[in-house]
C-alpha cells in the first residue's frame, strides 16, 4: 500500500470519483438500457430478437431495393420497365386515369375528378369537430351530394348524360361507401328500436330480419339485389342496377349497425326512461330527445368498426359487375403490355385502401377520446 | 258524471288507448309486411308463369351435366344438381374449417406477440395487424391469386423441399400412402382425445373435492400424441410416401391444392388472423396484472397461473368476438366466386345459369349459410356459457 | 324492414322508375318507344363480339344486331343502352324485363326455349365449341389432352360440352371455372390452364386481342359440339319476338339481294319488285310488324347487311380474321336462309 495521500489530494480524488459516479453506469440509461429492457431482457428474448433481425435483414433490403432503387417511374414505357431491375411504378403513371375513373368517358374525366375533390372536402369538414352541428352538416352534405350527382350523372347545365353503368373507379367506390352508410345508419336505428320495442310483433319482425341478414354473406345479398330482385317487380317496372346494389349494401350494413346501436340502447339506465315517462314525454319524444343522443354517443366506436368494414367491402360490388377502383385496376393491369407489373398496380390500390381504412380507424380512436372527455358518468 | 268518475275514466281510457294503439300499430305492421311479401311473391310467381319459366326445386333431381374442379366425394357430370351443390357445400366447409384452424393459430401467435415485452416482436405484429386488417379482403384474394397464376408452369415448378411443388397449377405435396395402420392411428387419436377429456374431468372433480391438483396438460399431450405414434410403431411404422411427379400435363400422386384454393385460404387466414390477434391481445390485457401477482404471491407456478388464472378469464373476453370472426370467415369464403374456387356460391351460380332458376338458386345459398351460421352460433354460445361466469 | 321499402320506393320513383306503358304495341315495343331507347343485354368483355372501345362506344357482332333492332324501331342505330351481363346475370336480366333483348352469344337450346322462358331469334352465328391450347405443349388433337386443366366459363353450354367430350374420349381433365371472363382469360394466358374451351369466335377473340403473342396459341380442329348462337327475347310477347326475328332475316335477305350500306340509296330506285318490297318502297311489311315501313332500308343503310356486319366485326376487316364457314348464304354453301319478305 502506498503512503497515505495528503488530505487535499484525497479530497480531489473523492471529488473526481464522485464526478465519475454521477452518471449511472452507461448500460443503465439511454439506448442501451432501452435495448436491454425491450430487446434482450432474457435469453429467450435475445434469441428471438436476433432471429427477427436476421429475418428482417434478409427480407427488407431486397424489397426496398426493388421498390425504390431500381424502380421506374417515368417514362411510362413497358420496354424501359423490362430493362429495369426494380419496380415498374410507371404502370400507375400510364394507367392512373383508367384506374381512378374506370369506364367513365375519357373526355369527361374532369367531372369525376371534381366530384372526388368535393367529396374529400365534405368528409374532411365532417371530421372536423367545429362543424359538428346539424345546421352545418345537413346543408353541407345535401349540397355536396347534389353537386356530386349532378356532376357525375349530367343531364343539366349542358353536361352530357353519363349513365350509371359507365361510372367507375374512385367515384364509384365513394358513391357505394357513402350510400351504404347513409342508408344503413337510419335503418340501423329503426331496426335497433324495433328489436327493443315492447310490441311483440315488431320485435319479432326486427329480430328475424336482423338475424337473417347477418347470417348470410354479402355476396348473396348483392346477387339478390343485382340478379333476382327485378323478378319480384311488376312487369314494366325497372330500378337501376346500381341503385339496387346500393340499397342491398345499405340493408346489409343496416343490420350490423342495428346490433351495435342496440348495445347502446341497452346501456342507457332504466331511470332515464322512467324520468322521461314521468315527465309525460311520448315514446318518440323520449327516443329522439333522450335515449338516442346518449345511445349513439356510446356506440360511435363500435359503428366506426362497421363503417370501416363497409369501406373495405365496397370492393364486393365488382362481383355483380360494377367497376370500382379494384375492378378498374384489374382491368388496367390486364393490358398484355403491362400484365407483368400487376404487383405494382395492386400494391398501389392496396395502399389507397389502406390509407383510407387506417385513417378511419385512427380517427375513430381520436373520436373515442373526444367523446370520453365530455362524459360525466 | 259521478264525482270520482273523470280520473278513473280518463285512466281507463288512457290505458285502453295505449293498449289499443299498440295493438293497432302491431297489426298494421304485420299487415303491411305480409302484404309486401305477398305482393313481391305473387309478382314473381306471375312473372314466371307468364313467361313460362320453370320454378320449384324439381331441378335438383336432374342431371347437372358439369364437372367440379375439386371434390371430396365421388362426383361426375352425370350426378344430379343436388349432389353437385353438396360438393360445393363440402368445399365451402373445407376451406372454412382449415381457415378457422389456421387463423386461430396465427391469431393467437400474433396476439401474444403484440403484448410481448420484446419491442421488435410487438412492433412487427402491430404492423402485421394494421396492414392486413386495413386492406380489403377481396383485394388480398385477387392479389394472391394473381401471384399464384404467375408462378412457373408445372414443368418448371418451384421445388423448395423434397415432395413439395409449387406451380401455377397449385401446391402439390407428398402424402403418406394409406394403409390400415393409419386407420388404427386415427382410432388411437380418438381414444387419446377421449382419455384426456376424461382425465381433465376427473382432475377437476378431484380438485373440487380435495383441493389437490393433478397435472393434466402433459399427460393429455402424451395421450393424444403418444397413442397414434404407438399405433404407428406397432403397425410396423409404414413410411411409404406418395410422391407427386410430373406426368403429362399435371402432377400425378400426392395431394394437390389448386391455386384458387391456396389463394383463398391464404387471404382468409391473413385477414381474419389480424382480427383474431387483436381479440387475443384485448383478452390478455383484460386480465388485471394484480391477478397474476396475487397468484404468484400464493406460490403458484407460471404454468398453473396461465392455466388457472389468466386463460379462463381471458377466454371470457375472447370467445364472443371470436365467434363473430369465425362467422365472418365462413361468410367471406363466398368471395371464392370471384376467382373460381368451386365453393357453394360458385357451384350454385353455375346451376342458376344452366337452369335459369335464379330465385331457387339464391334461396338454396342463403339457406345453407343460414344453417352454417346458426350452427356455429349455437356451438359457440354453448361454449361461451361454459367459460362464462356462473351465477 | 319497415323503412327501407318506402325509402327505396321514393328513391326509385324519384329517379329511376320507368312506368309501364300499355298500348296497341306489345309491351316490350311500347316500353321501348316510351323510353325512346332499346335496352340490350350484351357481353361487354369480348372485343369483336361485344365490348366498348377506348372511347366507351360499344362495338362488335352482337352489338351490331342490337343496333339493327334500334334502326328498325327508331330509324337510328344508336338509341341503345347496353347492359353488360355476366353469364349468370344474363337470364334473370331478360326474365325480369331489365333488358328488352339479349344479344350475348347465347346458344339456342331446348331448355332455354322452354323452362328458362325465352323465345329465340333465328340463329345469327353458327359456331361450335372448340379448344385452344398453348402451342408449346405440342398438342395436335383433343385425344392427347389426358389430365389437362381446362378453363371454362360457368353455366354455359360449354361446361357441359367439355364434360361430354372428355368423357367420350375416356380421358380425364380438371375444370377451372371462373365466372369473370377477364379473370378466366388471364388464367389461361398465364398458363393456369393448358386448354381453353369456348365457342370458336370467343377463342379467336382471346387470341387476337388478349394474348401477347397470338401465334403462341392454336385452336385444335376438334369440333366438340355445335353452338348455334342467337338473340333471345322473353317468351310471351309475340310481336316483339317477330320484330327481332325479322331484323335478323333482313340482314340475310339484303345480302342475298346484293343490298349493302353503300348502295342502299341507289337500290331504292330499283325496278326489282322483290327489292322494292324489301326496302319498303312498296308494300307494308314494316307496318305489319309494327315498326317503320322502311325498316330494312334503315338496317342496311345504317348498320349493314350480314356480310358487312360479319367482316367488320369478326371477319376480314377485323383482327379476328374469322372465316365465315357455315355462316354463308345458302347459295354459297352456308346455312343462312331467309324466308321471303312478302
Amino acid at each position: 500500500m502506498p503512503a497515505a495521500p495528503s488530505p487535499a489530494a484525497a479530497l480531489a480524488e473523492r471529488r473526481a470519483r464522485a464526478r465519475a459516479a454521477l452518471p449511472p453506469p452507461v448500460e443503465r440509461v439511454g439506448a442501451l438500457r432501452w435495448m436491454r429492457d425491450n430487446l434482450f431482457s432474457s435469453l429467450a428474448n435475445t434469441l428471438l430478437t436476433l432471429l427477427t433481425v436476421a429475418a428482417l435483414a434478409l427480407v427488407v433490403p431486397p424489397i426496398l431495393m426493388w421498390a425504390f432503387v431500381g424502380s421506374v417511374w417515368y417514362p411510362p414505357d413497358p420496354e424501359v420497365c423490362r430493362a429495369a431491375t426494380g419496380a415498374c411504378w410507371a404502370v400507375i403513371v400510364e394507367k392512373h386515369r383508367v384506374m381512378f375513373f374506370g369506364l367513365y368517358p375519357y373526355a369527361e374525366h374532369w367531372r369525376p375528378f371534381l366530384a372526388v375533390i368535393l367529396y374529400v372536402v365534405a368528409v374532411a369538414l365532417t371530421c372536423w369537430r367545429r362543424c359538428w352541428s346539424w345546421q352545418v352538416l345537413v346543408p353541407l352534405w345535401a349540397a355536396s351530394l347534389a353537386a356530386i350527382v349532378v356532376l357525375m350523372l349530367g343531364g343539366i347545365f349542358g353536361l352530357t348524360v353519363i349513365d350509371t353503368g359507365q361510372w367507375g373507379g374512385v367515384p364509384l367506390t365513394m358513391v357505394v361507401f357513402t350510400a351504404t352508410v347513409t342508408l344503413g345508419l337510419p335503418l340501423g336505428v329503426v331496426l335497433a328500436l324495433g328489436r327493443r320495442s315492447e310490441m311483440p310483433v315488431i320485435r319479432l319482425l326486427s329480430v328475424l330480419f336482423i338475424e337473417f341478414i347477418r347470417a348470410v354473406p354479402l355476396v348473396t345479398i348483392l346477387f339478390c339485389a343485382a340478379v333476382v330482385f327485378p323478378l319480384f317487380l311488376p312487369p314494366g317496372w325497372n330500378v337501376d342496377k346500381m341503385v339496387r346494389v346500393l340499397i342491398g349494401m345499405g340493408i346489409f350494413y343496416g343490420c350490423y349497425f342495428a346490433e351495435v346501436i342496440r348495445g347502446g340502447l341497452q346501456a342507457i339506465p332504466r331511470g332515464q326512461y322512467e324520468a322521461a315517462a314521468s315527465l309525460g314525454l311520448s315514446y318518440w319524444r323520449t327516443t329522439r330527445k333522450i335515449i338516442l343522443p346518449q345511445a349513439l354517443r356510446i356506440v360511435i366506436p363500435g359503428l366506426m368498426n362497421h363503417i370501416i368494414s363497409a369501406f373495405k367491402n365496397s370492393t364486393l360490388v365488382i362481383i355483380v359487375g360494377l367497376f370500382d377502383l379494384l375492378n378498374a385496376t384489374g382491368a388496367a393491369v390486364a393490358d398484355p403490355l403491362w400484365i407483368r407489373y400487376y404487383t405494382e398496380g395492386y400494391l398501389f390500390v392496396a395502399a389507397v385502401y389502406f390509407v383510407g381504412a387506417f385513417a378511419l380507424s385512427k380517427y375513430s380512436q381520436q373520436l373515442e377520446r373526444w367523446l370520453a372527455e365530455g362524459r360525466r358518468y | 258524471m259521478a264525482h270520482d268518475g273523470p280520473p278513473r275514466q280518463a285512466l281507463a281510457a288512457a290505458l285502453g288507448s295505449l293498449v289499443v294503439r299498440s295493438l293497432a300499430v302491431q297489426v298494421a305492421t304485420a299487415v303491411v309486411v305480409a302484404a309486401l311479401v305477398y305482393l313481391l311473391v305473387s309478382n314473381a310467381a306471375e312473372n314466371l308463369v307468364r313467361q313460362g319459366i320453370a320454378s320449384g326445386f324439381g331441378f335438383l333431381r336432374h342431371e347437372a351435366g358439369y364437372d367440379v374442379g375439386e371434390t371430396w366425394i365421388q362426383h361426375s357430370a352425370r350426378n344430379t344438381y343436388a349432389h353437385t351443390l353438396f360438393v360445393g357445400f363440402l368445399n365451402t366447409l373445407y376451406v372454412s374449417v382449415l381457415g378457422i384452424a389456421f387463423a386461430t393459430l396465427l391469431g393467437i401467435v400474433v396476439g401474444v406477440a403484440r403484448v410481448s415485452r420484446n419491442w421488435l416482436i410487438a412492433r412487427l405484429s402491430a404492423v402485421y395487424v394494421e396492414v392486413f386488417r386495413n386492406t380489403p379482403l377481396l383485394l388480398q384474394i385477387v392479389f394472391w391469386y394473381t401471384v399464384m397464376r404467375q408462378l412457373p408452369p408445372p414443368r418448371q415448378a418451384l421445388h423448395p423441399f423434397e415432395g413439395v411443388f409449387l406451380s401455377n397449377r397449385g401446391l402439390v405435396h407428398a402424402i403418406p400412402v394409406w394403409t390400415p395402420v393409419h386407420g388404427w392411428m386415427l382410432a388411437a387419436l380418438l381414444v387419446g382425445v377421449g382419455a384426456s377429456l376424461a382425465l381433465g374431468y376427473w382432475s377437476r372433480r378431484r380438485r373440487e373435492a380435495t383441493g389437490a391438483s393433478t397435472p393434466v396438460l402433459w399427460p393429455s399431450l402424451a395421450l393424444v400424441l403418444g397413442l397414434p405414434v404407438g399405433a404407428w410403431l406397432l403397425g410396423g411404422a409404414p413410411s411409404a410416401v406418395d410422391l407427386p411427379a410430373l406426368r403429362g400435363f399435371n402432377f400425378r400422386g400426392g395431394a394437390t391444392h389448386s391455386p384458387e384454393f391456396v389463394a383463398l385460404l391464404t387471404s382468409l387466414v391473413a385477414y381474419i388472423s389480424a382480427f383474431i390477434g387483436e381479440i387475443v391481445r384485448a383478452g390478455i390485457q383484460a386480465v388485471a396484472i394484480g391477478q397474476r401477482e396475487a397468484a404468484r404471491s400464493l406460490g403458484l407456478r407460471e404454468g398453473l397461473i396461465l392455466r388457472l388464472i389468466v386463460i379462463p378469464q381471458a377466454l371470457r373476453v375472447i370467445v364472443p368476438p371470436l365467434t363473430s370472426q369465425y362467422l365472418n370467415l365462413v361468410k367471406d369464403s363466398s368471395l371464392a366466386v370471384w376467382i373460381g374456387y368451386p365453393d357453394l356460391v360458385s357451384v350454385a351460380n353455375t346451376a342458376i345459369n344452366q337452369t335459369g332458376q335464379a330465385v331457387e338458386g339464391i334461396v338454396i345459398m342463403m339457406t345453407v349459410y343460414l344453417t352454417i351460421s346458426l350452427s356455429i352460433s349455437l356451438f359457440m354460445n354453448w361454449y361461451n356459457s361454459r367459460v362464462a361466469l356462473r351465477g | 324492414m319497415r323503412t327501407w321499402v318506402p325509402m327505396a320506393a321514393a328513391l326509385t320513383a324519384a329517379l329511376f322508375l320507368t312506368p309501364s306503358a300499355e298500348a296497341a304495341d306489345g309491351p316490350t315495343l311500347a316500353a321501348a318507344k316510351a323510353r325512346g331507347q332499346l335496352i340490350c343485354g350484351s357481353d361487354g368483355t369480348r372485343p369483336g363480339i361485344s365490348a366498348p372501345d377506348s372511347r366507351g362506344v360499344w362495338r362488335g357482332f352482337d352489338v351490331d344486331f342490337c343496333r339493327a333492332i334500334s334502326a328498325a324501331v327508331f330509324g337510328d342505330p344508336d338509341k341503345v343502352k347496353y347492359i353488360p351481363l355476366t353469364p349468370v346475370q344474363r337470364f334473370p336480366a331478360l326474365q325480369s324485363g331489365e333488358i328488352d333483348v339479349l344479344s350475348r352469344v347465347t346458344t339456342h337450346t331446348l331448355t332455354r326455349d322452354t323452362a328458362v322462358g325465352f323465345d329465340f331469334a333465328p340463329i345469327n352465328m353458327y359456331a361450335h365449341t372448340a379448344i385452344m391450347v398453348h402451342k408449346e405443349l405440342g398438342v395436335t388433337e383433343g385425344k392427347q389432352l389426358d389430365g389437362a386443366s381446362v378453363c371454362v366459363p360457368p353455366g354455359s353450354t360449354i361446361e357441359r360440352n367439355v364434360a361430354d367430350f372428355w368423357q367420350q374420349k375416356k380421358i380425364k381433365y380438371k375444370p377451372v371455372v371462373i365466372e369473370n371472363l377477364k379473370e378466366l382469360n388471364d388464367a389461361y394466358l398465364a398458363k393456369r390452364c393448358d386448354v381453353m374451351a369456348n365457342f370458336l369466335p370467343g377463342l379467336a377473340t382471346v387470341r387476337a386481342y388478349q394474348a401477347p403473342k397470338p401465334e403462341d396459341h392454336i385452336i385444335l380442329p376438334d369440333v366438340l359440339v355445335k353452338e348455334p348462337l342467337a338473340m333471345a327475347v322473353r317468351h310471351g310477347d309475340n310481336q316483339w319476338a317477330d320484330i327481332v326475328r325479322w331484323v335478323v332475316y333482313a340482314t340475310f335477305e339484303t345480302e342475298e339481294k346484293g343490298v349493302n350500306s353503300k348502295n342502299a340509296d341507289e337500290m331504292l330506285k330499283t325496278q326489282d319488285p322483290e327489292v322494292q318490297r324489301l326496302l319498303g318502297v312498296s308494300g307494308d311489311l314494316g307496318e305489319k310488324l309494327g315498326v317503320r315501313k322502311d325498316f330494312v332500308y334503315q338496317i342496311v343503310k345504317k348498320v349493314g347487311n350480314y356480310e358487312e356486319i360479319w367482316e367488320n366485326t369478326v371477319g376480314k376487316n377485323s383482327p379476328l380474321k374469322l372465316d365465315r364457314g357455315l355462316n354463308k348464304l345458302w347459295r354459297d354453301g352456308g346455312l343462312l336462309y331467309s324466308p321471303p319478305f312478302q
